[in-house]
């Protein structure tokens, strides 16, 4: 059952939210309710991950590969966990940041829905359900793209839509042709008999790992799949934006990973494809950031740059050594889980610094530094650990990604990602200049924000920012737990076996309900 | 020792606090911090040539990187230097500010970098330094923008951080790779990491070792200001000098000679590191002295004349002999001393005139004594006359030189052209504003406050006094440093006299006439000015500033040009370029993967014939139709008559997902259209036609994917499981009802929630949107 819990607490939560729609108290209640509800039981279920091994529930009491399962591996639960940390910082943010309306018309029930979805997606063991999951993600933070929003909204919401149907047709017609080949649906099982199918004919399964591809590239926003991701997330309020950068994008991500590092069989083609993409995006994205001249815009561009180096880690399970795989997958979920935080945190920043000055333009803002000195303090702590430098997380991230591209031989990829840090640091430095160094324009906007306003900005971030600095100080544990989500990834027999199936795709017995191995 | 870093590191924060509340005279208070940093370190003198001492505590066991620290006579001298200057510099900020109040701002950063730095040189492990290494980066980028409501120290701040960082990024890809070698050839993961099991190694045969070390030494040669990324360090000048004089001249710029010295032992037995190291000190050494001749800033003159010293000890780690080494010793223990010294005296002449410009000061002897001695004390240690610590330094520099095989006489006269113009700059900086007749500036020019006086007089004494003792410095501290460097036991025996064999006394010759030579230039130095600065100005347009300031437009536009080209916005060409990626990456796989053979006559049942058939009306219709809302109409039937096709082929499951995204997208549509303005026909033929080619090939490819997927070579085992299942267990004779409500509820619990969902966002939306048009509000 504790498997299942990351799912149904949101939904149950969103349910009683929308009852609650009415009550102010109420409602804000419920949100904070479902979040932290949420945060605990991620907790409790990657605790009881790490000291007993992958949890599995097979729903209905169906036995795999006939019902769905849910599995909850280290990757799953460490996903899981990262969504409900980030999730909790940002409910506690948009208490302060969206306004009556939106909060009226459903906004927590809405972020609840799509944190079920996002759960559900990290922890299904089943290429179809995973699917579902995504639908789930998608209509919701559609709704919450436009919800009580005008036409920049509606345009936005649109291209996001548009783009993002061609990624679930995409990832059917993949997941058809999948259990065309394979006759099942079931993540381990699949992997089991394409594993066998992919012996004789590589290439069959090689067709539907390019739809997949493009399928999380689109959700992932790699380039050149990723337009909607810049045209579209900054029309939100920065909650809403902060939560989609943690958490849609980044399913994309983990939906490469999971289906590249367990499902399918290596394919040296989509292996080289997926770096050319990762070089690209990496290049495409932080050049893209350069030119903007919005903060959150930076920011939002941004996103795509750094979805190059998960890819990248992704593209580096094409390297012959199984250890150099371990250490790439390994790097790239440290760097998911760092980038998630720190991301999320510029964001909320940058929210912040909206109510404080009424505006996102660079050329509007200034002399923050000496005004908001926190402020000033967590964006930079955030900024520089964005662009690698130590003491916080992304210099573990950027250290972990190079070890394992030289480690594979990727001069070229490698290079890129140590060039594109660089850049990286310029357009942080872009912001930091123009919005804390360069004095105050004359007629800027001076918005006082009262004390119970700024906490609810601030706070999280603060937070935030201390998650960054510890992990940066003493980087050993998220070390280790990506170490054993990618062991666990890359240990196919092992996954089959916790889900009660033999290497060759047999159920062994007849399972019910939750098992531990 | 890891208490002697985190001290400061502490203390940074309370800073600000502490000046608050107790106003500019906190400055020898937090003085006291790295004098107790001092202290401690001076327990361990003297130090015995060739022993240090190691402290390693776990850190990242899963990397192989350690928390271990070494004392031994390099980093106990780097350590004198930070605390001693550090203490020094911070007295001095507390004159220098006033009653400015970001002086505990910069009390903070000060003792932040001071923690920094003494990490740098107390690290063994090679990531523990680079950790320490780009802190000291980031400080330097804080001072050096300090005041950042000026345009320009904004831009240099970054400029230093841009160079530092990009040389940062190389360091970090040379370590990598060094580690890669070192673990290649055999050494444990856990001491691959740490320079004193890799010194002596001899890992130079191994195929990473070339690239790591050419990496590394890009690294320490952008942090330490050699040519051609010097450009940062003369532009950093716009800090606050106390800033100046403690990071960019005694110390932060030395922390890439350091990381040369330090890993000189590791790095030191292949060719290309000493010719590397050689040519690129060498020209720096020369160039930046004659480019200190063309300025008139006090403090840029300093700059360039510190990049020429940086040089020096670049060129005389890479020569590498042990003579070499005892010069780079004694020349940068000197150097530090003086050069923050006529930093301190620069600002202070600020301080009291409220210029630097060399041509505007002169006659404040008079008013500045005290200021005035240190700082020819300091100079004639810069000029390198006895009996001060800077002659010794020169000496040595100078018999190093004579002493090699190849290319000595070329490189001792090399050093000695740089030197004539350093001694020239040293008597412009610090004997000209004090000697020279009065002039315009200053007329009411003071003394500095004794705050101002300590650090200057301190640092010029010790010159004077080693200069004079040198054997207290050799046994303490020098040996033992030089050992260091060296990866093998020298032993020092400075003296200021060193009798009459030839090789000293040729060096004492040169030395004589570069003595004369830059006293001449000095004298017509007033007339040389103007020209030689208006010389430089125009090599500076083609120099490598300007190459930066090219690279950094040109990144620019280049950054506006690509998004222009691909982010315009037009959904449109977003949609294409999807369509042609997929048909990009899915030709190659299915040209491989399509069972050609396989593909036979197709046995149609008339109600899917109809179906289909439908379908394509409405499609082809769509894209013909003139109206958005018939346009919307047919894609909704061609979706619906899609699950149609779908319920047909017993997927209900996602017939009715597809009904309801379809009908959802179809209110949305309808909602969004009705809002923008009638259907307008823009596109040219062409455009049309490649969209429809775009359209046809992406068609295509999907079409051949359902080709690979019929041709299905397993058995399929789940269907059969489920049928067998589905009476005894589920209790259900409908086998596709099971699926949806049990086997697989899960799926259906999710679509449930995207329709109910749907529906309360289309509400919400739509009551919203209501409410916003009657209220006008704003979103």
């Amino acid at each position: 059952m504790l498997v299942a819990l990351p799912i149904l607490i949101p939904l149950i939560a969103a349910c009683a939210g929308l009852a609650a729609a009415g009550s102010r108290p109420l409602r804000r209640a419920f949100a904070l309710l479902g979040a932290g509800g949420l945060l605990v039981a991620a907790m409790v279920l990657f605790a009881r991950v790490w000291t007993r091994g992958t949890q599995v529930l097979h729903v209905g009491g169906w036995p795999a590969p006939v019902g769905i399962t849910l599995v909850a591996d280290p990757l799953s639960a460490l996903m899981v966990l990262t969504a409900a940390v980030l999730n909790a910082a940002v409910t506690v943010y948009a208490l302060g940041d969206i306004d009556a309306r939106r909060q009226r018309h459903g906004y927590f029930s809405f972020i609840h829905v799509m944190l079920g979805g996002v759960c559900g997606a990290f922890l299904t063991g089943d290429l179809f359900n995973l699917y579902v999951w995504f639908e789930v993600m998608l209509i919701s933070s559609f709704v919450l793209m436009v919800l009580g929003g005008g036409r920049p909204q509606l345009e936005a919401g649109t291209k996001y839509v548009t783009l993002s149907l061609m990624s679930s047709a995409l990832f059917l017609s993949g997941v058809g042709i999948l259990s065309g080949i394979a006759h099942t649906l079931h993540m381990a099982d699949l992997a089991g008999r394409l594993a066998v199918a992919a012996v004789e004919r590589p290439w069959p399964a090689t067709c539907a790992a390019t739809l997949l591809m493009l399928a999380f590239g689109i959700k992932a926003a790699v380039f050149p799949l990723h337009f909607w991701l810049p045209d579209s997330y900054h029309v939100t309020p920065p909650a809403i934006t902060a939560v989609f950068a943690a958490l849609l994008t980044k399913t994309g991500v983990y939906a490469l990973i999971r289906v590249f590092g367990l499902v399918l069989p290596p394919s040296p083609y989509l292996f080289g494809l997926l770096a050319a993409i990762a070089a690209a995006t990496m290049l495409m994205g932080v050049l893209g950031a350069v030119a903007q001249i919005h903060v959150r815009r930076i920011l939002n561009v941004h996103i795509v740059s750094q979805i190059g180096y998960m890819v990248m880690g992704v593209a580096l399970l094409g390297a012959p050594d199984p250890a150099t795989r371990r250490l790439a997958i390994a790097a790239a979920l440290f760097y998911v889980v760092h980038n998630m935080v720190v991301k999320t945190n510029l964001l909320l920043v940058s929210g912040a610094i909206r109510a404080m000055t009424g505006t996102e333009l660079l050329a509007g803002l200034g002399g923050l530094a000496t005004r908001a000195p926190l402020t000033a303090c967590i964006f930079l702590v955030s900024a520089l650990s964005l662009a690698g430098l130590p003491p916080s997380s992304g210099f573990w991230a950027k250290l972990g990604i190079i070890q394992a591209g030289f480690e594979a031989r990727a001069w070229l990829l490698t290079l890129t990602a140590l060039g594109v840090g660089l850049l990286t640091l310029l357009s942080m430095l872009k912001i930091w200049n123009e919005v804390f160094w360069k004095p105050a324009p004359a007629d800027g906007p001076v918005i006082a924000l009262s004390p119970r306003r700024r906490m609810l900005l601030l706070s999280p971030a603060a937070a935030l920012t201390v998650l960054s600095v510890l992990i940066g100080l003493y980087p050993a544990p998220l070390l280790k737990a990506a170490r054993r989500a990618a062991d666990g990834l890359l240990d196919r027999p092992a996954y089959m076996a916790a889900v009660g199936l033999d290497a060759g795709g047999t159920p062994r017995g007849e399972p019910a309900g939750e098992t531990g191995p | 020792m890891l208490w002697m870093i985190l001290i400061p590191l502490v203390a940074a924060p309370a800073a600000p606090w502490l000046v608050r509340r107790l106003g500019r005279h906190v400055g020898p208070l937090l003085a006291l911090v790295p004098i107790g940093v001092g202290l401690a370190l001076a327990i361990h003198l003297p130090m015995e040539p060739g022993t240090w001492r190691l402290e390693v505590l776990p850190w990242v066991p899963e990397l192989g990187i350690h928390l271990a620290f070494r004392l031994d006579g390099l980093s106990i001298t780097f350590g004198l230097l930070i605390s001693g200057i550090g203490a020094l510099v911070l007295t001095y900020a507390g004159g220098y500010m006033g009653d400015d109040p970001r002086l505990g701002r910069l009390c903070g950063l000060l003792l932040m970098f001071l923690a920094a730095m003494l990490g740098v040189v107390f690290s063994d492990d090679l990531f523990v330094l680079f950790v320490f290494w780009e802190l000291t980066s980031i400080a330097s980028w804080l001072l050096i923008g300090f005041k950042h409501e000026q345009a320009e120290a904004r831009d240099s701040a970054r400029m230093a951080l841009l160079v530092t960082g990009a040389g940062g990024l190389a360091l970090l890809a040379g370590l990598v790779l060094l580690t890669a070698a070192a673990a290649g050839s055999g050494i444990p993961l856990d001491r691959a990491t740490r320079i004193s099991a890799l010194a002596g190694v001899g890992l130079s045969g191994h195929p990473l070792f070339t690239p790591s070390l050419v990496l590394i030494v890009v690294g320490a040669f952008s942090k330490s200001a050699q040519m051609p990324l010097h450009f940062w360090l003369p532009r950093a000048m716009t800090a606050p000098t106390p800033v100046s004089a403690y990071l960019h001249s005694a110390t932060m710029v030395k922390a890439g000679v350091y990381l040369l010295a330090r890993l000189n032992p590791v790095l030191g037995d292949s060719g290309l590191w000493h010719v590397l190291l050689t040519l690129t000190g060498a020209a720096t050494m020369l160039v930046a002295a004659v480019m200190a001749a063309g300025q008139s800033d006090l403090k840029r003159i300093l700059a360039y004349t510190t990049v020429s010293v940086l040089g020096t000890l670049t060129m005389l780690i890479g020569v590498g002999t042990d003579l070499a080494i005892k010069a780079a010793v004694v020349y940068l223990v000197a150097h530090a001393c003086y050069k923050a010294a006529l930093f301190m005296i620069a600002g202070s002449i600020e301080h009291a005139t409220g210029t630097r410009d060399v041509r505007r000061l002169g006659g404040l002897g008079r008013a500045m004594p005290v200021t005035a001695a240190s700082g020819l004390l300091a100079a004639l240690s810069m000029a390198g006359a006895p009996p001060l610590f800077g002659f010794i330094g020169k000496e040595l520099l100078l018999k190093a030189k004579l002493d090699l095989e190849y290319l000595g006489v070329v490189l001792a006269l090399t050093a000695g052209l740089a030197n004539v113009f350093l001694i020239a700059m040293a008597l412009v900086v610090a004997v000209r504003p004090f000697l020279a007749s009065r002039t315009v500036a200053a007329p009411d020019a003071h003394e500095a406050p004794p705050a101002m006086l300590a650090g200057p007089l301190v640092l010029a004494a010790a010159g004077l006094f080693v200069g004079l003792v040198p054997g207290v410095f050799d046994a303490a501290l020098g040996s033992a440093m030089a050992s260091a460097i060296g990866g093998r036991t020298i032993i020092m025996k400075l003296k200021l006299w060193h009798g009459l064999d030839p090789a000293a006394l040729t060096a004492l010759l040169i030395s004589a006439v570069t003595l004369a030579l830059g006293f001449a230039v000095f004298l017509r130095f007033r007339a040389g000015l103007s020209r030689l600065a208006g010389r430089f100005a125009r090599l500076g347009r083609h120099g490598p500033a300007r190459a930066y300031e090219r690279l950094y437009g040109g990144l620019m536009d280049l950054a506006a040009a690509v998004t222009r080209a691909t982010q315009n916005g037009s959904l449109r060409r977003y949609t294409r370029l999807v369509l042609l990626a997929l048909v990009a990456t899915c030709v190659y796989p299915l040209s491989r993967a399509v069972p050609l053979e396989s593909v036979g006559p197709v046995e149609w049942g008339w109600h899917e014939a109809a179906v289909a058939i439908l379908a394509l009306v409405g499609a082809v219709t769509a894209v013909l139709s003139r109206s958005r809302l018939s346009a919307i109409a047919m894609v909704g039937i061609t979706g619906i008559l899609i699950a149609v096709l779908f319920a047909l082929f017993s997927a209900p499951d996602l017939a009715i997902t597809q009904i309801m995204v379809e009908a959802l997208t179809v209110i949305l549509l309808v909602l969004i259209f009705h809002r923008l303005p009638a259907f307008s026909h823009l596109r040219t033929t062409a455009a049309r036609l490649g969209d429809a080619a775009t359209a046809a090939a992406a068609g295509a490819v999907m079409s051949l994917m359902v080709l690979v997927a019929v041709a299905a070579p397993l058995p399929a085992t789940v269907s059969a499981q489920m049928a067998r299942l589905s009476v005894p267990q589920a209790k259900g004779r409908n086998v596709v009802n099971v699926i949806l409500v049990d086997f697989r509820a899960l799926d259906t619990l999710g679509e449930t929630t995207v329709v109910a969902v749907a529906g309360l966002g289309v509400y919400a939306l739509v009551k919203l949107s209501r409410r916003a048009r009657g209220e006008g509000g704003k979103p």
